[in-house]
C-alpha cells in the first residue's frame, strides 16, 4: 500500500484538507482530493501550462508541484478567481473578447494572466506574449487572448 | 486587426452580432466539465502498456506478476477483444477492414508502431495502474521497420501488413505490398499540353509528420454493465461516430451503447477515431466498475493519428503571359500501419484553386510502421498545396509578375471542375484574391531590408455536409432550447442557437443551446470537416422553420383569423388581411410564446438532414511578411494577413478565431514542428518541449479580412471555416523565406538548422549574414 498523508492548505482563501499519496503532484491533489477540476492535465511535464496555479504568490505549473510541498500553502486556482457572483475582469474579457474556443487551456491562461497583472498592471503586448509563452493554445492563436488581457488590465487599472 | 468584406443586401438581426456563448462562464470559472473531470467513486484507473518497438512479433505475454499486484482488478490484452475476420465494415474513417479497426486498439500478433497497445491494466489508483502495466513481461521479436513512405515503396522495404488488398488504377488484386492504392486523376491532354507550354518548373518537396497538438489528451470513462449496456463518458469530436466505432469493436448494436461527449479540449482531427473507449469498456466487462483511462503526452504522440508526411513532386507549365497550360504530379502519403485515403484526397485538392484543363495527378497511399494517420483539419491538403503554391510562386517570379495578380489570372470560376471531376458551384475565390490584393497588408510594401521579404499562397479545403439532427422546442415563456448531437469545440453553441433565434425572432440569449448524448436527440456525425454551423446548422434552421410554421398558425388561432393572413415582421407576428380591421396588436414571438398552453399545447420540432448537396468550398489567400536571420536560421515574421471567403459569418469573433487559430497551426508546420525518429523508427521528441509547437511570443497578430459571398446551398449563406486557413500558411511562408533569401527549401520544417544549411548549401549564407550586419 502506497503511503498516504493529510495536507491542509488554505485554497481559494478556504482550508482545505486533502489525503494525498507520496506520488501524488498537487494538480491531481487539487483535482482528485480537493475536487477542484478546473486546472487541467495537459502534459504532466511542465509544457503546457493547463494546470496553472498560484502557490504563495507565485506561478507554477502544478504538475510539476509535490502535493506534499503545499503543507500550510496558500493557493489560487481558477476556482478561486471570481469574488462571489462577479468574474474577474480576466474572465468576463475572456468572454466579451472570445478568447477560447475549446477552452481547455483557459484555466491556465486566466490564472497565469492574473499573476502577471499582479506584478506588472500595465504591460505591453511584448511583455504579455513572453510572460504566456509558457501557456500553450492551439485552437485562437493567441490574438484574441492578448486583447482579453490587455482589456482587463486596463479596466483593473482604472478601477484602481 | 479585424474587417468583413460583407454582402449587405440581408438585414439580419442577430447574424453576425458577437453575443457572449452560452457555455463561457462555465469555461472561464473552471466549472466546465471535460472528459478527463469525470469521475465515479467506485471507479478503477486503466493503463496501457505499448510496444516499446516500431515493429515486433509478439512472441508471449505474460501478465502473472501484474496481476498479483494487490489492488490490480483486471489485465487484457489482444487475446480478450473479439475476433474478427477480414471484412470491410462503415467506421468512423470510412470503410476500413473490422479486423484492424480491433487490432489498432488491441495489438494482435503484432506490434505494428512504437506506442501500439499491447495490454491493459484496471487498478485502484492510477499510480498502480501504471505500475501494474509495465510489470508486464513481452516477449518480443523485433523485425525491420519501415517510416518514409518512399522506402515502404522500394521491393526490398519489410512489409507492415504482408499480404493486403493493393489498388492500382482501378484494379484490385491481394498482394505483399505496401502500397494500399494508386489513384490517378486527369483530364485533358497531359503530355500534348506540356509541349505548348513556354515555361516549365518541375520539383519535389519533403514534409515532415506532424500533430494536431490538442492540450487535452484522449480520455474514456467506460462502465459496462453485467445486462449488456454500455455507457461511456469520453472526449470525442462527435458521440455518434464515436459510438459507432466502439460498437462495431464490441461486436454490440448501437442500442446497448450510449456515449456522452463531454466538453472536448481540442481535436482537429485527431479526436474522431476510438482509442481508448474499447479498452475502457472491456476493463469495465471484465471488473465490473466503471473504468477511467487518460492518454499521456508521449501516447498522444506515439499512439493516436497525426498527419502524413509525404514527398510529392509537381510539374507545371505556363505560358509567357501567365497562362496555366498543364500540370502533373505524384504524391506519396505515410499512412500509418493500416490502410485510408490521404494521398488521395490531397489529390484531390492539389489544383482545385485553377483553371487547368490539362491536368494529372497520381496519389500514393502507403503502408509505414507508424500509428495510422487521422485527419488533421482539412487532412491532407497543407501538404499537396505547400508544393504546387511554391512552384506556381516559382513561375510567377520568373516571369516578373505579382504573384496574386498571376493567380487571380488563372483562377477557378463557377462551373470550372476540379480535376476529379466535381463541377463548382458559387465560390467566392476571385473576391477573396481581389480583397487580399485591396488589403492594406498587400498595398504596403514589402519589407526590403536584409533577408527580409514578402510570400503569398492560395488555399481550399472542400468543407464537408454530412448528417446532423437538431430539435428546436418553444419554451413556454416564449423563449427557446436547441437540442443538437454536435460537440462543441469552439463556439458552435452560439452559432447554432443565433441561427434559430434569427429565424425565431428572438435574441441570441434567449435560445438555450445544449449538446446531447447518443441517447437523446438524432443521429449526428462529427463536428469537423468545417461543416457544424453549415449542416447542424441547416437541421437547426429547418426544425426552427417548423417551429415558426406552428407558431403562424398559433397566431392565426388566437386572432381568429385565416393563416395566410399573418406575416412575420421585424421579430413579430402582424395581422395583414381583409378578414378583419387593422386593430389587431402585433405580437412578438416571446408574447406569442407565452399563449401557447391554451392554443394547442407546447411547440417542438425535430430536424434530421443530410447536408452533402449544397457544401460550399472555402478558398483563402494569406499574405506574410517574414526575416531570416542568416546566422541562426531563425524565421520571424513580422505581419500575417489571412483573407477567406467565409459564406456568411454567423459569429464573426469565432469566425475569426478559427482563421487565427488555422494560421498559428500552420506556422508551426511550415516553421517548426516534426516527429524525430531514430534509426530503429522509434519518436524520439514524444513532450511538447522537443515537439515545438508555436507560443504566444512566436508569432504576431493575425490579421483577417473575412470575405462574405453566401453559399447558395444553405439558407443563411454558411460555408464552414475552421479548416481552410491551415492550408495557406506552409507556402506563403516557405515562398517568403525564398524571397528573403533567394533559397527554396521545398522541405518542412524549415527550422532554424535546416534554413541555416540550405543558405550554406546554395553558397549564399555568409553574403546573407554579411549584408545583415
Amino acid at each position: 500500500m502506497a503511503t498516504k498523508n493529510i495536507v491542509t492548505a488554505v485554497v481559494n482563501g478556504n482550508e482545505t484538507t486533502m489525503m494525498v499519496d507520496n506520488r501524488m503532484s498537487l494538480l491531481d491533489a487539487l483535482r482528485e482530493s480537493a475536487g477542484l477540476t478546473g486546472a487541467k492535465e495537459g502534459c504532466l511535464s511542465g509544457d503546457c501550462g493547463a494546470c496553472s496555479v498560484i502557490v504563495n504568490g507565485k506561478l507554477v505549473d502544478s504538475c510539476l508541484v509535490m502535493a506534499r510541498e503545499v503543507e500550510g500553502a496558500t493557493i489560487e486556482t481558477v476556482e478561486g478567481m471570481a469574488r462571489g457572483a462577479a468574474l474577474h475582469p480576466l474572465q468576463q474579457q475572456f468572454l466579451d473578447k472570445a478568447a477560447l474556443q475549446c477552452g481547455i487551456c483557459t484555466p491556465g491562461f486566466l490564472v497565469a494572466a492574473k499573476a502577471l497583472l499582479e506584478k506588472n498592471p500595465d504591460p505591453s503586448d511584448e511583455e504579455i506574449r513572453y510572460w504566456l509563452a509558457g501557456n500553450l493554445c492551439r485552437c485562437t492563436g493567441y490574438d484574441k487572448i492578448l486583447q482579453a488581457v490587455k482589456g482587463a488590465a486596463a479596466e483593473m487599472r482604472t478601477s484602481k | 486587426m479585424e474587417q468583413q468584406v460583407t454582402d449587405q443586401s440581408k438585414n439580419y438581426k442577430v447574424i453576425g452580432s458577437r453575443p457572449v456563448r452560452h457555455d463561457g462562464e462555465d469555461k472561464v470559472t473552471g466549472r466546465a466539465q471535460y472528459g478527463a473531470d469525470v469521475s465515479f467513486r467506485d471507479q478503477l484507473w486503466g493503463a496501457v502498456l505499448r510496444s516499446p518497438h516500431a515493429h515486433a512479433k509478439i512472441k508471449s505475454i505474460d501478465t502473472s506478476a501484474a496481476l498479483a499486484m494487490p489492488g490490480v482488478k483486471a489485465i487484457i490484452t489482444g487475446a480478450d477483444m473479439p475476433k474478427l475476420d477480414d471484412k470491410t465494415t462503415r467506421s468512423v474513417e470510412g470503410i476500413e477492414n473490422q479486423r484492424y479497426m480491433v487490432e489498432r486498439v488491441m495489438a494482435g500478433d503484432k506490434a505494428l508502431f512504437k506506442g501500439h497497445p499491447i495490454a491493459a491494466v484496471a487498478a485502484t489508483d492510477r499510480f498502480l495502474a501504471e505500475e501494474a502495466a509495465n510489470a508486464i513481461k513481452v516477449e518480443y521479436e523485433v523485425l525491420p521497420a519501415v517510416i518514409n513512405p518512399v522506402d515502404a515503396l522500394k521491393p526490398d522495404a519489410p512489409l507492415v501488413l504482408g499480404e493486403i488488398s493493393s489498388v492500382t488504377l482501378g484494379e484490385k488484386s491481394r498482394k505483399e505490398t505496401n502500397l494500399v492504392s494508386q489513384t490517378r486523376f486527369e483530364q485533358g491532354n497531359v503530355d500534348e499540353a506540356f509541349s505548348t507550354a513556354e515555361i516549365i518548373v518541375e520539383r519535389e518537396f519533403d514534409t515532415k509528420t506532424v500533430h494536431q497538438g490538442y492540450i487535452e489528451p484522449h480520455n474514456a470513462t467506460a462502465l459496462y454493465r453485467s445486462d449488456g449496456q454500455v455507457t461511456i463518458w469520453t472526449s470525442t469530436q462527435g458521440g455518434f461516430p464515436n459510438r459507432e466505432g466502439t460498437a462495431a469493436i464490441l461486436q454490440v448494436p448501437l442500442s446497448k451503447v450510449k456515449v456522452v461527449p463531454m466538453e472536448i479540449g481540442g481535436g482537429f482531427g485527431g479526436k474522431i477515431p476510438v482509442y481508448l473507449e474499447p479498452v475502457a469498456a472491456v476493463l469495465s466487462r471484465a471488473t465490473g466498475h466503471p473504468v477511467k483511462l487518460i492518454m499521456s503526452r508521449a501516447d498522444e504522440f506515439q499512439s493516436s493519428g497525426p498527419a502524413s508526411s509525404t514527398h510529392i513532386k509537381v510539374k507545371v507549365g505556363a505560358k509567357k503571359d501567365g497562362t496555366l497550360v498543364a500540370a502533373d504530379s505524384q504524391l506519396v502519403y505515410e499512412g500509418g500501419c493500416y490502410p485510408n485515403v490521404y494521398a488521395a484526397t490531397g489529390a484531390m485538392c492539389i489544383y482545385s484553386p485553377y483553371k487547368l484543363e490539362n491536368a494529372r495527378v497520381d496519389a500514393f497511399d502507403v503502408l509505414t510502421n507508424t500509428p495510422k494517420v487521422a485527419a488533421y483539419r482539412a487532412p491532407s491538403a497543407p501538404q499537396a498545396m505547400f508544393a504546387m503554391e511554391s512552384c506556381l510562386d516559382e513561375i510567377a517570379q520568373q516571369l516578373e509578375m505579382d504573384p496574386l495578380e498571376f493567380r487571380l489570372m488563372n483562377a477557378v470560376d463557377e462551373g470550372d471542375r476540379r480535376v476529379d471531376g466535381m463541377k463548382f458551384p458559387r465560390i467566392g475565390f476571385k473576391e477573396t484574391l481581389q480583397a487580399a490584393m485591396n488589403s492594406d497588408h498587400y498595398k504596403s510594401a514589402p519589407p526590403s531590408g536584409p533577408c527580409q521579404g514578402r510570400g503569398t499562397s492560395v488555399g481550399f479545403w472542400f468543407n464537408a455536409g454530412m448528417s446532423s439532427s437538431a430539435t428546436v422546442a418553444m419554451n413556454l415563456d416564449g423563449t427557446a432550447s436547441v437540442v443538437t448531437g454536435s460537440v462543441d469545440i469552439g463556439g458552435q453553441r452560439a452559432s447554432l442557437a443565433m441561427i434559430a433565434a434569427e429565424v425565431l425572432g428572438l435574441r441570441a440569449d434567449e435560445v438555450r443551446p445544449s449538446v446531447a448524448d447518443t441517447d437523446s436527440v438524432g443521429h449526428t456525425d462529427v463536428t469537423g470537416g468545417s461543416r457544424t454551423t453549415y449542416a447542424t446548422g441547416t437541421a437547426v434552421h429547418k426544425a426552427a422553420e417548423a417551429v415558426k410554421a406552428e407558431l403562424f398558425k398559433r397566431a392565426a388561432k388566437l386572432w381568429d383569423v385565416p393563416v395566410e393572413e399573418v406575416v412575420f415582421d421585424d421579430g413579430a407576428f402582424h395581422h395583414k388581411g381583409a378578414s378583419k380591421g387593422d386593430d389587431i396588436k402585433p405580437m412578438t414571438t416571446r408574447q406569442l410564446g407565452q399563449k401557447l398552453a391554451r392554443t394547442g399545447g407546447p411547440v417542438s420540432a425535430s430536424a434530421s438532414v443530410n447536408a452533402n448537396r449544397g457544401v460550399g468550398a472555402g478558398f483563402g489567400v494569406h499574405i506574410a511578411d517574414v526575416e531570416v536571420d542568416p546566422e541562426t536560421g531563425k524565421t520571424t515574421i513580422l505581419r500575417y494577413t489571412a483573407v477567406q471567403d467565409v459564406g456568411t459569418a454567423i459569429h464573426p469573433s469565432y469566425v475569426e478565431g478559427q482563421i487565427q487559430g488555422g494560421v498559428v497551426q500552420g506556422i508551426g508546420w511550415a516553421l517548426n514542428e516534426e516527429y524525430v525518429h531514430d534509426d530503429q523508427g522509434r519518436m524520439v521528441n514524444t513532450g511538447f518541449l522537443d515537439y515545438r509547437m508555436p507560443t504566444m511570443y512566436d508569432v504576431p497578430n493575425i490579421e483577417t479580412i473575412i470575405v462574405e459571398v453566401p453559399n447558395p446551398g444553405h439558407p443563411f449563406g454558411v460555408r464552414g471555416v475552421g479548416e481552410t486557413p491551415i492550408v495557406p500558411p506552409l507556402g506563403t511562408i516557405h515562398n517568403a523565406i525564398a524571397r528573403a533569401t533567394g533559397v527554396r527549401l521545398r522541405s518542412l520544417p524549415m527550422s532554424p538548422p535546416k534554413v541555416v544549411k540550405a543558405l550554406q548549401e546554395q553558397g549564399v549564407a555568409a553574403q546573407l549574414v554579411a549584408a545583415s550586419t
